[in-house]
């Protein structure tokens, strides 16, 4: 909304006028808007609210469980296998755009033929799936 | 080494807007439609990706940096076969798409590559503790 | 032929075509499935419904045949994949050294404690890529069909785990040689591509056919551009594309990875990768070379040599170094690695010479060497037992004393490998060495007698397996013990080894339909230099 708000305020022709520097404008008047909407909502906030201090207050996560140690440890992250997954996965997703450009014209031919491509792609998940490499170890 | 790199960068650039300027503006030869595509920087940029990558397998120790250096290896080879389909596409050529169509099964192929490569470079790990290609050498000769 | 009509859509006739692929695809996904569903000490029937995978396989082939044999050659799927003999040849062969291996590895992976479904269904995953490389008559496919074969390889090389009740070191020397055979492949493979690039660059198409029709022209009138020279670009290309294909083939210098990745394997895997992605990779070579780059074998440009040259420079090399390394090894896997290698030569040759002699030869001995090497290897799975890691070549001492009857199968295929008459490998290389006396001209001679000197110092290497075998004196008393199905293998191979030295007809002829379409006319101006 506030892209559209910041391009109603340009006028029409300004790219063909001043060269490619002018199709900057709405870049830069988003910028300063997505800059004075935080500081505007936050000192809002400060002048409005009601000061209490409290410890609780000072931690992370105030309702939740208490943090233990220090926040700067070095923890394991067990995440590269569904990292694995996901790149694979995620890739083979590019088969499905000239598909879908020209779904239309190929048919029930195209269809089938995606059908079973994501078929292999479905067994493939099972197999990953029933192995446990979706656990979180 | 990075200024060695910048320095080639630069000569290439130069080399490769000398090219473009100095070809003929009417056909003739089989290269000679490049420029209207402006092919050429596409070749020169994907040469030098190609080179850096290649300086990387070579030199590099570490298994994921070698590993990173293919994939720029493979990316070169995409950017080369991007420039070439547009090239041909503008020459009218009807299989100018398979240059794209490579591209597609390249990019694939290199997932799937990454995963396994990934997959083994973590299992080495657990055996062995390192990523370095200097201590893997368990076999030899 | 419009390759970019996407509205014509490929027939059932045309998927027929490839119905073995489909089939290896279907069985290996149901493989996966069925490893998950079997209990743990049940898993080695997936190897069992692998196989009836690869036996439905050989009867889709042999049905492709049979149906299409009065329409031979001809290109499915807007021309990317051929049914032609060459292709229906090296499909065979594929697929029984897939079975073959299959039917090896079944006890050795027990004894290894690492049976798993996934094992056999990465060979037929592995067995449909190499078959995608003998069909392929364009680079997507044949690049997807190569990626297809070795990533799967890449996984079962390193398929061994750490496990401390094993001998020292095996799962570390089993990643470890996945990932130099990986980063090794993954190079090569990025080279292979960026020369397809640029042959793609130069002649706006994928398909080989094509680019042999379009490449001569580059060469024809020296058309000089300020991008270089159009010849420059296409030599650069081929140049790639065979440094990549050499890698593949593990010929020297791009040979290194071979021995590490051969000793770190599983023994079942050595075997596997030594003969089916090893003949793959030399259908790709062949369909590359001897169709796409056919014209540019010899050229008539005195500056410009043919690849011809190259490719004689390499196999001399590739044997030598090969059966020069092969004499002062231990370790029976790697002495057989760096055999392998001179092997590779020793069918470039058949390359060398450009006619239909050496081409078939070159099939023939592919075929010969899948078979030998496979009982070769069989013999060596049989070593391995809870108390002897078996890949030594002390560890074949007295094997005579033992197994009388494995000790002579593996003294026919030794052999057969060494090159002497009465075995299939004899009558490989008398047809490349056939090949390269016909195509008669004096660098071809020069390299025939390379090659003679090679079988002698091969002749050398397999020697001290027969004298272990025979004369070694056996330390401890751990017997040998075979399954029925590494019997039965063993069995086969050694008979097939036997047949194709004896009665070759059937096989040379097999071969002579597998190149009738392969090459080019032989140029009038074949006397090169």
């Amino acid at each position: 909304m506030l892209i559209c708000t910041a391009l109603s305020l340009l006028p029409k022709e300004t790219s063909g006028e001043y060269g490619p520097i002018a199709g900057y404008v709405p870049v830069v008047l988003l910028l300063l808007i997505a800059i004075a909407f935080p500081v505007a909502a936050l000192a809002a906030g400060r002048l409005v609210r009601r000061k209490v201090e409290t410890p609780e207050k000072q931690i992370p996560y105030e309702c939740g469980v208490d943090p233990i140690s220090d926040s700067k440890d070095r923890f394991s992250v067990r995440y590269y296998m569904i990292a694995m997954l996901f790149l694979v996965f995620d890739v083979e997703t590019i088969f499905l755009f000239p598909w879908a450009v020209i779904y239309d014209k190929l048919g029930v031919f195209g269809l089938v033929e995606i059908l079973i491509f994501l078929g292999i792609l479905v067994v493939g998940y099972y197999y990953a799936w029933r192995k446990g490499a979706l656990n979180w170890v | 080494m990075n200024s060695l790199l910048c320095s080639a960068l630069f000569f290439l650039f130069n080399a490769a807007q000398a090219a473009q300027q100095a070809l003929p503006e009417d056909g003739g030869g089989p290269l000679a439609g490049l420029k209207q595509a402006g092919t050429v920087n596409f070749v020169v940029l994907a040469g030098l990706l190609f080179v850096v990558g290649m300086a990387g397998v070579l030199t590099r120790r570490n298994i994921i940096v070698i590993f990173m250096s293919i994939e720029l290896m493979l990316n070169a080879t995409n950017l080369n076969f991007i420039a070439f389909a547009r090239y041909w596409q503008l020459q009218g050529s009807l299989t100018a798409a398979n240059g794209q169509m490579f591209t597609l099964f390249v990019i694939v192929v290199a997932a799937a590559e990454a995963a396994i490569g990934l997959a083994l470079i973590l299992a080495h790990y657990r055996n062995r503790k390192t990523v370095e290609v200097d201590e893997i050498d368990l076999l030899k000769w | 032929m419009p390759l970019l009509n996407i509205l014509g859509y490929p027939t059932i006739y045309e998927t027929f075509a490839i119905l073995p692929e489909l089939l290896l695809v279907l069985f290996g996904c149901a493989a996966l499935v069925l490893d998950v569903l079997l209990p743990r000490e049940r898993k080695e029937l997936t190897a069992y419904f692998c196989l009836a995978g690869i036996g439905t396989a050989l009867l889709a082939l042999w049905q492709v045949f049979e149906t299409n044999r009065i329409r031979l050659p001809f290109t499915v799927f807007y021309g990317m994949i051929a049914v032609d003999g060459f292709s229906l040849t090296l499909r065979l062969v594929a697929l029984v050294a897939a079975a073959l291996a299959i039917a090896m590895a079944v006890k050795y992976l027990d004894v290894e404690e690492e049976q798993h479904g996934e094992y056999y269904a990465l060979i037929l995953f592995a067995t449909s890529g190499m078959m995608f490389l003998s069909s392929g008559v364009d680079f997507i496919t044949l690049y997807v069909g190569l990626e297809l074969m070795a990533l799967s390889v890449y996984v079962l090389v390193g398929y061994l785990k750490w496990n401390v009740q094993f001998h020292e070191k095996r799962g570390e020397k089993s990643s470890e040689a996945a990932l130099k055979y990986f980063l090794m492949g993954a190079f090569s493979s990025a080279i292979l591509l960026f020369g397809f690039s640029i042959i793609f660059g130069l002649t706006g198409t994928t398909n080989v056919e094509q680019v042999a029709g379009l490449l001569p022209g580059l060469f024809k009138a020296n058309m000089l551009t300020t991008t270089g020279d159009a010849r420059l670009m296409a030599i650069m290309g081929i140049a790639l594309v065979a440094a990549g294909l050499f890698f593949k083939i593990a010929a020297v210098p791009f040979h290194m990875w071979a021995p590490d990745a051969y000793e770190g394997a599983p023994t079942s895997v050595t075997a596997f990768m030594s003969v089916g992605p090893k003949a793959a990779s030399y259908a790709m070579l062949a369909r590359i070379f001897l169709v796409a780059f056919a014209p540019l074998r010899v050229t008539g440009d005195p500056q410009i040599p043919g690849w011809a040259v190259m490719f004689g420079v390499v196999a001399a090399l590739t044997m030598t170094v090969g059966n020069v390394a092969a004499v002062t090894q231990q370790n029976a896997k790697r002495l057989m690695a760096y055999s392998s290698i001179s092997h590779a030569g020793f069918i470039l040759l058949g390359f060398v010479a450009g006619n239909e002699m050496g081409y078939a030869g070159a099939v023939f001995y592919l075929m010969a060497y899948t078979v030998m090497n496979l009982g070769a290897f069989g013999v060596l799975l049989s070593l391995r037992s809870e108390e002897r890691v078996g890949d030594k070549l002390d560890d074949l001492n007295g094997l005579y004393q033992k197994q009388p009857a494995l000790a002579l199968m593996m003294l026919v295929c030794l052999l057969s490998l060494a090159g002497i008459p009465g075995t299939g490998g004899f009558m490989g290389k008398f047809y490349l060495f056939g090949g390269l006396i016909q195509a008669g001209n004096k660098w071809m001679n020069i390299l025939a007698v390379v090659a003679a000197l090679n079988v002698v110092i091969s002749l050398y290497y397999y020697a001290r397996f027969i004298k272990a075998m025979f004369t070694g004196k056996e330390k401890e008393e751990a017997p040998v013990t075979l399954s029925p199905p590494l019997h039965a293998t063993i069995v086969l191979t050694v008979i097939l080894v036997l047949v194709m030295g004896l009665y070759p007809q059937p096989f040379s002829q097999l071969s002579r339909f597998a190149v009738e379409r392969l090459g080019p006319p032989t140029p009038p101006q074949a006397a090169q230099k």
